[in-house]
C-alpha cells in the first residue's frame, strides 16, 4: 500500500510540475517522461532480470518506425500508430530475443549490439522508404489524439505523462507479482531458478518482449509527440541512454528510470550552458556515481533507508 | 515399478569417467543413500538424474515416463527436486521469497503465504520469512535450501550432502525431518556421515570411479568385503 501511495504521489508531483511550470519545462518534462518510459522498459530487462542488452535502440526505433511510417505513408492517426509502435517493439524483441537469449553475459551484450547495428543499417539502406539518416517529419494530421493537437505544449505533456503513468503503474504491478519474483530470481541465481522449475529461456523471452513493447511505445510516442523520426534513434547512443538513466536512478527500482532521466537531462542542460566540454562534466558525474553509489540513487536509498522500495 | 530409474547412465569429462554405465533404481517411499569416496561420481550421477547436466548415454524414467531428454526445469515440475551440495539460495532475497519461488515452481503452486510458512516450520525456520537470506548463518542457509526442496512438493527429493557443516544438534533435527518425509516422498541422499547413513537409509548404493561397487541394505553393505576394502576402510 505504501509503495502504491508513493508512486501515485510521484505521478501527481510530475503532473503538477508539468502543468504549473513555464512552457519550456513542460516540453522538457514531456521529453523526459517519454525517455523515462523507454528506460523503465529497459529497467525491466536489465535492472530486474539482469539482461544486459546493448541493443534496446532497435526496440525504440522499431516502435518509432512502426508508428511513423504508417503515419507518413498512409496517414494513420495517432492512436493506431501508437499501438502499432508498441506491437513493433514487442515483435522486434520476440524475434531478436529468441536468438540472442541462447547466449548470456558478454555474448548477449555483443549479440544484441550486432542486431541493433544491423537494424540501424537496414533503416539507412532502405532510405527510399524510411527517409534514411535525414528522417522525415510526421504529418501534422497524424499528430492528433482525442481531437487535440499533440504539437501544443500542454496536450503533449499530458500524453507523455499518461504514457509514463501507465507504464509506471504496470511495472509496479509486474515487479510485485509472482512473475516479478521470478525475474529477480533469474538475475540473482539463474541455475537455482532452473532447479525450482522455472524455464529461464521462456521467462527471459517474456521479459524481453514486455521490455520491447515498453521501448516501442516510447519510440512511437517520441515520433508522434515531437514530430520527427530518423535513423539516429536506432544508433548505439540510444541503447546507452536508457542504461545510463537506470544506472543513475537505480537499477531494479521502479522509480529509478524517471529520476535518472530527469537528472541526466538537466545535468546535460546545465553542463552545456556553462562549458563546451559538457560531455566531460557528465562523464565525471557518472564516474563519481559508479565509485560512490554503484547501485544508483534509489539503490542507495533502498540499501540505507527503505528496504521495501520496489 | 521403480519411481525413478536409470539404465546405463554415462557421463565422461574428457578422460574422466565420472559416471560410467550406472543402473539405478529408487523405490517409492524409500530413503536411499548414495555413498562413495570423494570424486566417485555421486554429484555427477544426481546431476544427470535431475537434468542439470545432460547424459551422454543411457535412459532415465520417472514413474514410467522417459525423462532422459527433458530439461531440468521440466523434471522439477514433474516432481524431481534437487538440493545443491554447495548451498545455492538467492542471497539478496528474503527467506520468504526464496521459498515462495519454490512453491511457485513446484507441483502445488497454490496460496503462497501458508505454504511458505509451513515449509519453513518443517525445517525450524518459522517466523524468519522477513530476513534477507544472505544474512543467515551457514546452518540456517542449509536449512533454507532444504525448505526450498520441500516447498516444491516433490515425489523424489535428492539431497546432496545436506548435513555438511551442520552442528551435531542440527544433524539430529535433520534426521527426524527426513524420516518424517517418507513414505510420501522418496529420498535420494548423498551423505558422508556414516552414522546418518546407517541410521536413515533403507538401502545403500556404493559408487567408486563412476561405477556401482555394491548395493543393499545397511547391514549387507557393512558386511560387504569389497566395500570394506575400497571404502569403509574397516
Ligand atoms: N564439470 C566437470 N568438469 C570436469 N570434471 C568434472 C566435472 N564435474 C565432476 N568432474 C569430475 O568427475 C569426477 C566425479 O566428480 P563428482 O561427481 O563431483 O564426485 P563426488 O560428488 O562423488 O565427490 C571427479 O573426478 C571430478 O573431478
Ligand atoms: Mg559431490
Amino acid at each position: 500500500m505504501r509503495a502504491w501511495a508513493v508512486h501515485l504521489a510521484v505521478l501527481a508531483a510530475l503532473l503538477a510540475a508539468g502543468l504549473l511550470l513555464p512552457g519550456y519545462h513542460t516540453t522538457n518534462l514531456a521529453r523526459i517522461l517519454v525517455l523515462a518510459t523507454f528506460a523503465a522498459g529497459y529497467n525491466l530487462a536489465f535492472g530486474y532480470t539482469g539482461l544486459l542488452s546493448l541493443g534496446h535502440a532497435m526496440f525504440f526505433a522499431a516502435g518509432m518506425y512502426a508508428a511513423a511510417l504508417p503515419a507518413w505513408h498512409w496517414g494513420w492517426p495517432a492512436a493506431p500508430a501508437l499501438l502499432a509502435g508498441t506491437a513493433g517493439g514487442a515483435l522486434m524483441a520476440l524475434a531478436t530475443g529468441a536468438l540472442a537469449l541462447r547466449t548470456a553475459g558478454v555474448s548477449f551484450m555483443i549479440v544484441t549490439l550486432m542486431f541493433a547495428q544491423a537494424f540501424a543499417l537496414a533503416i539507412l539502406y532502405f532510405n527510399g522508404w524510411t527517409g534514411g539518416d535525414e528522417g522525415f517529419v510526421i504529418p501534422s494530421a497524424s499528430r492528433h489524439l482525442f481531437g487535440t493537437s499533440l504539437a501544443a505544449d500542454t496536450p503533449r505533456f499530458l500524453a507523455a505523462w499518461s504514457l509514463f503513468a501507465l507504464g509506471l503503474l504496470l511495472s509496479l504491478a509486474l515487479v510485485r507479482s509472482r512473475f516479478g519474483r521470478v525475474m529477480v530470481a533469474l538475475r540473482e541465481n539463474e541455475e537455482r531458478a532452473r532447479m525450482l522449475g522455472i524455464n529461464p529461456f521462456a521467462a527471459k523471452l517474456k521479459v524481453l518482449v514486455i521490455s520491447g513493447a515498453w521501448s516501442g511505445a516510447a519510440g512511437a510516442a517520441y515520433a508522434l509527440l515531437f514530430g520527427y523520426a530518423g535513423g539516429s534513434f536506432a544508433g548505439i547512443q540510444y541503447s546507452i541512454l536508457p542504461m545510463l538513466y537506470v544506472l543513475l536512478g537505480g537499477a531494479g527500482t521502479t522509480l529509478g528510470a524517471v529520476l535518472g532521466a530527469g537528472l541526466m537531462f538537466y545535468l546535460t542542460e546545465f553542463a552545456s550552458s556553462v562549458t563546451s566540454a559538457w560531455l566531460f562534466l557528465v562523464g565525471l558525474v557518472l564516474v563519481v556515481l559508479v565509485l560512490f553509489a554503484p547501485k544508483g540513487i534509489l539503490g542507495w536509498v533502498r540499501a540505507r533507508l527503505w528496504r521495501e522500495l520496489p | 515399478m521403480s519411481l525413478l530409474s536409470a539404465r546405463g547412465l554415462t557421463r565422461h569429462f574428457g578422460g574422466i569417467r565420472a559416471v560410467d554405465g550406472v543402473d539405478f533404481d529408487l523405490e517409492p517411499g524409500e530413503i536411499h543413500a548414495l555413498i562413495g569416496p570423494n570424486g566417485a561420481g555421486k554429484t555427477t550421477l544426481v546431476s544427470l538424474l535431475s537434468g542439470r547436466i545432460p547424459a551422454q548415454a543411457g535412459t532415465i524414467t520417472l514413474a514410467g515416463e522417459d525423462i532422459t531428454r527433458l530439461p531440468a526445469h521440466a523434471r522439477v515440475r514433474r516432481g524431481l527436486a534437487y538440493t545443491f551440495q554447495i548451498t545455492s539460495i538467492f542471497p539478496g532475497l528474503t527467506v520468504f521469497d526464496n521459498v515462495a519461488l519454490a512453491v511457485q515452481g513446484g507441483r502445488q503452486p497454490g496460496a503462497l503465504g501458508p505454504t511458505v510458512e509451513a515449509a519453513l516450520a518443517r525445517v525450524g525456520l518459522q517466523g524468519m520469512g522477513a530476513e534477507v537470506a544472505g544474512t543467515l548463518s551457514y546452518g540456517h542457509q542449509r536449512l533454507l535450501e532444504l525448505a526450498m526442496g520441500l516447498a516444491l512438493a516433490p515425489r523424489v527429493l535428492i539431497l546432496d550432502e545436506p548435513t555438511q557443516g551442520l552442528a551435531a544438534g542440527e544433524i539430529e533435527g535433520f534426521k527426524a525431518l527426513v524420516r518424517g518425509l517418507v513414505p510420501q516422498v522418496a529420498v535420494l541422499l548423498i551423505e558422508h556421515n556414516m552414522e546418518v547413513v546407517m541410521d536413515l537409509a533403507t538401502r545403500i548404493t556404493v559408487l567408486t570411479s563412476g561405477r556401482v561397487l555394491a548395493r543393499g541394505t545397511p547391514a549387507e553393505i557393512r558386511a560387504d568385503k569389497a566395500v570394506q576394502e575400497a571404502y569403509l576402510g574397516a
